[in-house]
């Protein structure tokens, strides 16, 4: 039992020595920009933890994001740096307010949301399967190709008459009820969580999962096994799209107050990007992930409220989301910062 | 009909620039082993502070060398954690991109005080060598042309070059012979990422003029594509940047025009230089083969 216990134990821990070393950086670079680090600080903790509502806020900013995480992290397990969240959840959004406008119900929302992220994430597929396309390269060009597409569409196909501003809206009729009145935060938030919930499922429980996995650790021994693996690049890739679809359609459906996509896509862009770091602190695990994404959810939730006292550019969480990720990425973090210490 | 060629020549030899720097550097990086995804961040951080030390210091050749100097450091981080600590070597690339995006989302407001642009004053930018009533052409499109075939002589020509392709297809064959695999993979990782720091602050300081938070547009990604199109060899890799270039200047310029944008809307031809690189990234993959070592990190028995 207790090589288990250390097994989980590790990676925590060096989750969270990136994250203490990311709100460090992200003091220094404060300091340095002239802006006060304490003064930051307390007013995105405080907004985002200090009442009901800046938690009900937390975890509504958490919801996309956990979401674009399982994308991401599914890929990682398969073996895969699929980068590609981002322009499926502009797609998942926008196939979720066409399809919602016809049939006037959350579940057609979903469906909608599954249907895009499944068509634009067989792109990449593909192309790995059949020409042995890079996906970073595919996924990264896809996204900007989205991107443009998704902004004709917005602007072109779907605007909203009485409102320049933002696109048709999501019916009333299917839109999630909110949990805490007054707040952002609605039972969109249960279909993230649940949706991590089954991925955990599918990759440790299910033959599937296993060689998604099996696949993703040494694609070798799964041929070997008679495992094929482009089945495996496929499925990680359908799964993922899936999230990413799901991200897009929940946040027009669950999300007060517009229920729809404002100008420049502000409300959707970026998510993809978010769930990359997400992932990579929860350790592509889903139930990691769960935790991280409340995390980055909370310096989202947190930064409105930095901006509004601290005076302090809300993007400063992202510089901090940015160094924790690079932390991260150093490897045996723990065993490292050991080794210093004992000098 | 002279017109429109020359200016859409001297527009694909700008766009080129960038696309080429990066590349260079990435074949290096990759002749030696060394993996690195995070270009597309390096070009973004490179533009900002490029264009910030060209400002505070009157130069736009200092604002150059700035940035090639923070592409250095990046270029370090990412040796230190790939090279000597054994690292993944996709992970800090996506590190860096995404710290990138938020140094330059928080550094455009709090530096600058303006919301998503700063625009470089024209007094800050470097004066062209050739100036045509169609466009100008930059001093950097000619020394960008120097780098490669330089890169490529080094490369291909020299004792040194021998030694960075050795320590990237067989690093234990280059060890056994007493290269220091890992010094070599480190320089040659700092190179790739300083060519690709100088790349970005001439988006910033030269060629676009302005600073945003989506400058670099996917160029540091493209510029992968384009080292695996040039099949990992400076004077392709060269070729293939002017193609790319070629849309990539394309796209630019149906933005601003609004003639064409009554006949096809400016998104669809926005995505031209993406669709461009896929479909050359699908299409010549399979006959390509990368170094044998590439993004394995090299333990010593």
């Amino acid at each position: 039992m207790r090589v288990d216990i250390k097994e989980f134990a590790k990676p925590l821990i060096e989750s969270l020595i990136a994250i203490v070393i990311g709100i460090a950086v992200g003091g220094v670079i404060l300091a340095f920009s002239g802006y006060s680090p304490v003064d930051a600080y307390v007013a995105l903790f405080d907004g985002a933890l200090g009442s009901k509502y800046g938690l009900a806020m937390t975890l509504s900013s958490a919801t996309p994001i956990i979401l674009t995480a399982l994308t991401f992290g599914i890929g990682a397990r398969t073996g895969l740096f699929n980068i590609g969240g981002e322009g499926t959840v502009y797609f998942g959004a926008i196939a979720a307010i066409v399809l919602t406008n016809l049939w006037g119900n959350i579940l057609m929302g979903l469906l909608g949301g599954i249907l895009a992220g499944i068509v634009w994430m067989a792109i990449p597929a593909l192309l790995k399967v059949i020409r042995g396309v890079n996906e970073v390269v595919s996924t990264i060009m896809l996204n900007w190709m989205a991107y443009f597409i998704a902004l004709y569409i917005v602007l072109q196909k779907i605007p909203n008459p009485e409102d320049p501003n933002k696109t048709i809206a999501v019916p009333v009729s299917a839109r999630f009820p909110i949990i805490v009145k007054g707040t952002e935060l609605s039972w969109a938030f249960a279909i993230s969580v649940m949706a991590a919930l089954i991925t955990y499922y599918i990759l440790w429980h299910t033959g599937l999962g296993y060689e998604l996995r099996v696949s993703g650790y040494n694609e070798r021994a799964a041929r070997y096994g008679g495992i094929n693996p482009k089945k495996a690049v496929i499925w990680s890739f359908l799964l993922g799209g899936i999230m990413s679809g799901l991200a897009g359609a929940t946040e027009v459906m669950g999300r007060p107050p517009s229920y729809a996509i404002s100008q420049g896509m502000a409300n959707i862009y970026g998510y993809g990007f978010d769930g990359i770091g997400v992932s990579l602190v929860g350790r592509n695990h889903p139930l990691g992930i769960i935790f991280s994404g409340i995390f980055f959810g909370m310096l989202k939730a947190g930064a409105t409220a930095m901006q509004i006292e601290a005076g302090v550019p809300l993007e400063m969480v992202r510089v901090v989301q940015g160094v924790i990720v690079v932390a991260v990425a150093i490897p045996g973090l723990l065993d490292l910062l050991k080794r210093v210490v004992r000098r | 009909m002279i017109e429109a060629i020359i200016s859409t020549l001297i527009g694909a030899l700008t766009a080129m620039v960038p696309l080429v720097l990066t590349s260079v550097g990435a074949v290096v990086s990759e002749r030696a082993g060394v993996v690195n995804i995070g270009y597309e961040g390096i070009l973004l951080m490179s533009a900002f502070f490029g264009a910030m030390f060209a400002e505070v210091t009157g130069s736009p050749w200092i604002g150059l060398l700035g940035g090639a100097f923070v592409g250095m450091l990046l270029g370090m981080l990412h040796g230190v954690i790939t090279v000597y600590l054994k690292g993944d070597h996709v992970i800090p690339g996506i590190g860096v991109n995404l710290l990138a995006l938020g140094i330059v989302a928080f550094g455009i407001p709090a530096y600058w005080g303006t919301a998503g642009q700063h625009v470089v004053p024209d007094t800050f930018r470097v004066s062209p060598i050739i100036k045509t009533p169609y466009g100008s052409l930059s001093p950097m499109v000619l020394i960008t042309i120097i780098i490669a075939i330089l890169t490529h002589w080094v490369l291909f020509k020299t004792p040194l070059g021998l030694r960075i392709r050795a320590v990237g297809e067989n690093p234990e064959a280059a060890d056994a012979l007493g290269i220091n695999v890992e010094r070599y993979r480190f320089l040659a990782t700092v190179y790739g990422a300083t060519l690709a720091g100088l790349g970005g602050a001439f988006m910033s300081v030269d060629w676009l003029g302005t600073v945003t938070k989506q400058l670099s547009a996917g160029r540091g990604f493209i510029a992968l594509a384009n080292m695996v199109f040039s099949g990992w060899n400076p004077l392709r890799a060269l070729l293939g940047g002017f193609i790319f270039g070629f849309f990539d200047n394309l796209s630019v310029w149906v933005r601003t025009n609004p003639e064409i944008q009554k006949i096809i809307p400016w998104q669809f031809v926005a995505t031209l230089p993406y669709l461009v690189t896929l479909i050359i990234v699908a299409g010549i993959i399979g006959k390509v083969r990368p170094p044998k070592a590439d993004g394995k990190p090299y333990k010593r028995e």
